[in-house]
C-alpha cells in the first residue's frame, strides 16, 4: 500500500528518472544544435555583408576638357583609368553635354574606386588587381588620397555589371511592387473564401473536397506555381514577362492557400457563442460575422497575412519561371515593367564570380532577412495588441 | 418502490426509515395487544410493562424525526420520495399518539383492581377490530397497498358503531347498578381509547394512499375516499 | 393535459405535434404544448432529452445547423413562426435568448447592451440609447453594479455578473418571450440564486423558458414543468404536481433519481 512512501529510490524509478532526464538532454541538445546553425549562419552573412556597407574612394584630379565628351578614359591621369570606377568615367561625357560650362575646368575629387581596388583595400587579394596597380594603390593611400565611406549607392541604384555599382534599388522597387500586388490580390480573396468557407457554406461533399485541396495546395512546391502563373497570367491573359503584374499576381496564388488556412483557423477560434450571442439578438450572418467574427479574427488573419507575404517576399522560385530572375538595372516605374526581386537580385548576384558581387549577396541577404523580420515582429506585435479575451 | 434509487445511500436511508416506521409501528401493535390482555387477564405485570415501554415508542419517534429531518436536508426527496418522507413525518405522531392511548388503557387497567369490569366481551370484540384496522394501515404502509388502505378507511365505519353500541351498553348497565358506574366509566373510557387508535390507523391509511398515489382522501368521507382509490371515480 | 386549468391564461406558444430530424436522426417525436404568457416553464429531463433543441426552435437558432429539419407548428401569439414569410431576425427580437455559458461580447458593458437596439434601430445614440441602457440594466439587477465602468469590457465581470449582463443585451432589444438555454450551470450557488431572483421579477412582463438540468431549480424557478425524454414530452404539468406527484413512472423516476 505504501509503496510510494519508500525512502530509498528503488530501481525502476531510478530508471525512470534516468529516462527523464536523457529524454530533457536530446531536446537541450538539438535546441543547442539549431541555436548554433543560427548564429554560425547570422555571424558568416553580417560577416560578410559589413563591408559591403562601405566603398572604398580615392582623391584623383578629373580634367573636363573637350576629348572627354568622345573619350571619357582622358579625364584623368593613365595611371589611374584601372583604379576608378569604370562606371564612373562612363557617366563623364553625359555630364559634360548637361553642363557645357564645366568644360576646360579640372577638379580634385573623390571617386569611387574600381571594385578590385575596394576589395584590396579591404584586405581581399583584389581579384587579380595587377601588381603595378596595387604599388599605386598603396602610394595613394599613404598620400592620404584613400578613404572608406558609406556605400549609399548600394541602396540608391539598380544591378550593375560593374560591381561597385551594383545596387538593391531596383530588385526593393520590385518587391514592392510585386508584394502589393500579392496583398491587393491575395489578402480580399483570401480572407473572402475563408469566411464563406467558415461561415455559410453548408458541409457537403464539395466544401469538404474544396477544404482539402486548399491545404493541399499549401503543400505543393512553390515551382508549379511558377508554371501555372506563366500559363495563365502570361500565355493566357497576355500579362507582360517579367513585370511585377505577373510575379505579384503568380505569388499572391502560391499565398492564397496560406491566407485561407490562417484565416480559417482564426475565425474557428472565435467561440461559438459569440456567434450564438450575435445571431440569439437578431443579427442577420452579415452583421454577425462583420461586427463581431471579424474583429475577433482580425489579429489571426493579419498575423496569418502577414506571415504569408513574408513568405512570398522571400520566394524565388516561381520567379524563375516568369523571368523576373532577370538583370534589371533600372527600377520599374510601373507594374507593367519588367522587374526583379530582392531574393531574385541575391540569387543572380550569388552566380557572379567576382568577390565584389559576394559581398553583396550577404548584404542583399542581410536586408531581405531584416525586411523579414520585420514583417513577423509586426505580426507579432499586431496579434499581442488586437488579442481579445473572452 | 419500482426501481432503485441512483444514489444507493440515499435508498439505504430510505429503507432505513421505513424499517423503523414498522419497528414502531409492532411495538405500538404490541402495546395495545398487551394492554387489552392486561384487561382480560386482570394481569397488572402487563400494564406496568405497557406503561413503561411507552418511552421505547417516545425513543423511535424521537429517533424517526432526525432520520426524516436528516433526509429532507441533504436529499431534497421529490415526487414519491417527498411523499413517503412527509408521509413519515405524520405517521410518527399517529403512531406516538397510539402508543399513549395504549398506555391509557393500561393505565385504566390498573384502576379497575378496586372495579372489576363487567361484560368485558364487547371490550375484546372492539379491541379485536381496532386491532385488525390497525394491522390493515400498517401492511398498506410497508407494502404500498391502497386496498388494504381503502378497507382499513372503511373498516373505521364499524368500529364507530361498535363503540357507540358499548356505550349505550354500558350506560344500561350504570343506570340498572349505580355500583357500577365508576367500573363503566372506566370501561367506556378504554373503549374511547380503542375508537381513537382506530382513528389514527385511519390517518395513517388516508397518508398511504396519499404517499402511493399522490392524491389526498382525508376529510371527504369513507366512501369518497374508497371510491376515489379503486377508481371509481377522479380524486380532486 | 392541462387545458382546463388554463382557461384564463393566454398562450403565449402554442406547439403542435412538432417534429424535428437532424438528418436521418429524429430528435423531437411530436410535441404538443402550451406555454403561458407570463409564466416561466421549465423544461427537464436527461442529456440528450430533445430539451435544449426544442427549446431552440423556438427562436429558430436550429436554423444555423443546416442538416436539421423542422415540421408542425409554433405559434407565437397564433403566428406561425415557421411560416415561410417569417423574418428570422425580427423573430429572434422577439423571442431572446440567454446561453448556457455567459458569452458577453468583448466589448463594453455599454456597447453589449447597446448593440442589438442599434442594429434594429429601436432608439438613436445619445441620450434615448443611454437610458435603454440604464433601464435594461436596471431590469436585470445589474445596474448598481455596473454603472462607474460603463465603459470597461463586458468579458471581465465576474461569470454571474456576465449572464446577468447577457439578460440585460436581451431584454434590451424588449422581446416578449426569454429563452435560457442551462443560464446557471457555469455559475456558483450565489449567482445562481441571483438569476433565479431575477427570473421571478422578469415573469411579471416576460414569458420565460428555461432549460435546466438541475431539477432543484426547475422546482425552484418555474410555474410549469414539461420532461421530456428521447425526442418525446413524457409529462407536462404544473411544476408543484411535477414534483410531488407526477403521472408518469419515467418522470417519477427522473424527479426522484432513479434514472438509469
Amino acid at each position: 500500500m505504501s509503496n510510494f512512501m519508500n525512502t530509498g529510490k528503488n530501481p525502476r524509478q531510478k530508471q525512470r528518472e534516468r529516462a527523464d532526464t536523457r529524454f530533457r538532454l536530446y531536446g537541450l541538445t538539438a535546441l543547442g544544435l539549431a541555436m548554433a546553425f543560427l548564429v554560425f549562419f547570422f555571424i558568416d552573412i553580417i560577416g560578410q555583408a559589413i563591408p559591403a556597407f562601405h566603398v572604398t574612394e580615392v582623391k584623383v584630379t578629373v580634367h573636363y576638357s573637350d576629348a572627354v565628351k568622345s573619350n571619357y578614359n582622358k579625364a584623368i591621369d593613365h595611371k589611374l583609368r584601372r583604379i576608378v570606377s569604370r562606371g564612373w568615367l562612363r557617366a563623364l561625357p553625359a555630364q559634360l553635354k548637361a553642363h557645357p560650362d564645366m568644360i576646360g575646368t579640372s577638379a580634385e575629387l573623390w571617386v569611387p574606386t574600381d571594385s578590385r581596388v575596394d576589395q584590396y583595400i579591404k584586405g581581399h587579394d583584389g581579384n587579380g588587381l595587377k601588381p603595378k596597380y596595387q604599388h599605386i594603390v598603396d602610394a595613394m593611400q599613404k598620400d592620404g588620397r584613400v578613404r572608406q565611406v558609406f556605400n549609399t549607392g548600394f541602396f540608391t541604384s539598380g544591378d550593375s555589371k560593374l560591381p561597385e555599382q551594383a545596387g538593391i534599388l531596383a530588385a526593393a522597387v520590385g518587391s514592392v511592387f510585386t508584394l502589393l500586388l500579392t496583398m491587393l490580390v491575395a489578402v480580399p480573396i483570401g480572407v473572402m473564401t475563408a469566411i464563406y468557407l467558415e461561415e455559410f457554406a453548408e458541409d457537403s461533399k464539395l466544401t469538404r473536397l474544396i477544404e482539402v485541396n486548399i491545404n493541399n495546395l499549401a503543400a505543393i512546391p512553390s515551382i508549379l506555381y511558377g508554371l501555372l502563373g506563366l500559363a495563365i497570367f502570361i500565355n493566357f491573359m497576355g500579362v507582360p514577362r517579367s513585370s511585377a503584374l505577373a510575379g505579384g499576381l503568380t505569388l499572391a496564388l502560391m499565398t492564397l492557400p496560406i491566407i485561407i488556412i490562417a484565416t480559417r483557423a482564426a475565425l474557428r477560434a472565435v467561440p461559438e457563442s459569440i456567434r450564438e450571442a450575435a445571431y440569439g439578438l437578431g443579427a442577420s450572418s452579415l452583421q454577425t460575422v462583420w461586427h463581431h467574427v471579424l474583429p475577433l479574427a482580425m489579429p489571426g488573419i493579419l498575423t496569418g497575412s502577414i506571415i504569408g507575404l513574408a513568405q512570398a517576399m522571400g520566394e524565388t522560385a516561381p520567379l524563375i519561371i516568369i523571368g523576373m530572375m532577370a538583370y534589371i538595372p533600372e527600377p520599374p516605374t510601373s507594374i507593367l515593367d519588367a522587374a526583379t526581386v530582392l531574393p531574385a537580385q541575391v540569387y543572380t548576384w550569388s552566380t557572379e564570380s567576382l568577390h565584389g558581387y559576394t559581398e553583396r549577396t550577404a548584404a542583399g541577404i542581410l536586408v531581405l532577412l531584416t525586411v523579414l523580420l520585420s514583417l513577423n515582429a509586426i505580426a507579432v506585435t499586431l496579434r499581442n495588441r488586437m488579442q481579445q479575451h473572452w | 418502490m419500482p426501481t432503485e434509487h441512483t444514489i444507493k445511500r440515499f435508498e439505504g436511508e430510505l429503507n432505513d426509515l421505513k424499517e423503523k416506521i414498522l419497528e414502531m409501528g409492532g411495538l405500538v401493535e404490541k402495546a395495545i395487544k398487551r394492554s387489552i390482555n392486561s384487561l382480560l387477564k386482570h394481569d397488572t405485570d402487563r400494564a406496568h410493562k405497557v406503561i413503561e415501554r411507552e418511552s421505547n415508542i417516545n425513543d423511535l419517534e424521537l429517533e424517526i424525526d432526525e432520520m426524516t429531518r436528516t433526509i429532507l436536508a441533504l436529499r431534497q426527496p421529490a415526487a414519491s420520495d417527498l411523499r413517503f418522507v412527509i408521509t413519515s413525518i405524520k405517521l410518527v405522531t399517529d403512531l406516538e399518539r397510539m402508543g399513549d392511548l395504549a398506555e391509557g388503557i393500561a393505565e385504566k387497567m390498573l384502576e379497575t383492581r378496586d372495579h372489576p369490569l363487567i361484560q368485558i366481551n364487547s371490550l375484546q370484540s372492539l379491541s379485536d377490530l381496532v386491532l385488525v384496522q390497525l394491522k390493515l394501515s400498517l401492511d398498506a404502509f410497508s407494502r404500498y397497498d391502497i386496498e388494504a388502505a381503502a378497507q382499513c378507511i372503511e373498516g373505521d365505519k364499524k368500529v364507530n358503531t361498535m363503540y357507540k353500541a358499548m356505550q349505550r351498553e354500558y350506560l344500561t348497565y350504570m343506570i340498572e347498578d349505580p355500583r357500577q358506574i365508576t367500573a363503566g366509566l372506566i370501561a367506556t373510557n378504554i373503549a374511547k381509547n380503542l375508537e381513537r387508535i382506530g382513528d389514527h390507523a385511519v390517518n395513517v391509511a388516508e397518508m398511504v394512499i396519499y404517499m402511493v398515489k399522490g392524491y389526498e382522501v382525508r376529510h371527504i368521507g369513507r366512501k369518497a375516499a374508497a371510491a376515489i382509490v379503486r377508481g371509481e371515480s377522479a380524486p380532486k | 393535459m392541462s387545458t382546463e386549468k388554463n382557461n384564463q391564461l393566454e398562450n403565449k406558444i402554442t406547439v403542435r405535434d412538432l417534429k424535428l430530424w437532424y438528418g436521418d436522426f429524429q430528435a423531437l417525436n411530436g410535441l404538443d404544448l402550451d406555454i403561458l404568457e407570463g409564466k416561466v416553464t421549465a423544461f427537464i429531463g436527461p442529456s440528450g432529452c430533445g430539451k435544449s433543441t426544442f427549446l431552440r426552435t423556438l427562436n429558430r437558432m436550429n436554423d444555423r445547423i443546416p442538416s436539421c429539419r423542422v415540421e408542425g407548428e409554433i405559434l407565437l401569439d397564433g403566428t406561425d413562426i415557421y411560416a415561410p414569410e417569417v423574418d428570422v431576425v425580427q423573430l429572434r427580437t422577439h423571442v431572446g435568448m440567454v446561453f448556457q455559458k455567459p458569452n458577453p461580447f468583448p466589448k463594453s458593458i455599454y456597447e453589449n447592451i447597446a448593440y442589438a437596439p442599434r442594429i434594429h434601430s429601436l432608439v438613436n445614440d445619445g441620450p434615448e440609447m443611454d437610458e435603454l441602457v440604464e433601464t435594461s440594466l436596471r431590469k436585470a439587477s445589474i445596474w448598481n453594479e455596473v454603472k462607474d465602468k460603463l465603459q470597461q469590457p463586458g468579458t471581465a465581470l465576474s461569470g454571474g455578473q456576465q449572464q446577468r449582463l447577457c439578460i440585460a443585451r436581451t431584454i434590451a432589444v424588449q422581446p416578449d418571450v426569454i429563452l435560457m438555454d442551462e443560464p446557471c450551470s457555469a455559475l456558483d450557488p450565489i449567482a445562481t440564486a441571483k438569476i433565479e431572483e431575477l427570473m421571478d421579477e422578469l415573469k411579471q412582463e416576460y414569458t420565460i423558458v428555461i432549460v435546466t438540468h438541475n431539477m432543484q431549480q426547475a422546482a425552484r424557478v418555474s410555474d410549469y414543468t414539461a420532461y421530456f425524454y428521447l425526442g418525446d414530452l413524457i409529462e407536462f404539468a404544473d411544476t408543484h404536481t411535477i414534483f410531488t406527484a407526477p403521472t408518469h413512472q419515467k418522470t417519477e423516476d427522473y424527479i426522484t433519481g432513479r434514472f438509469g
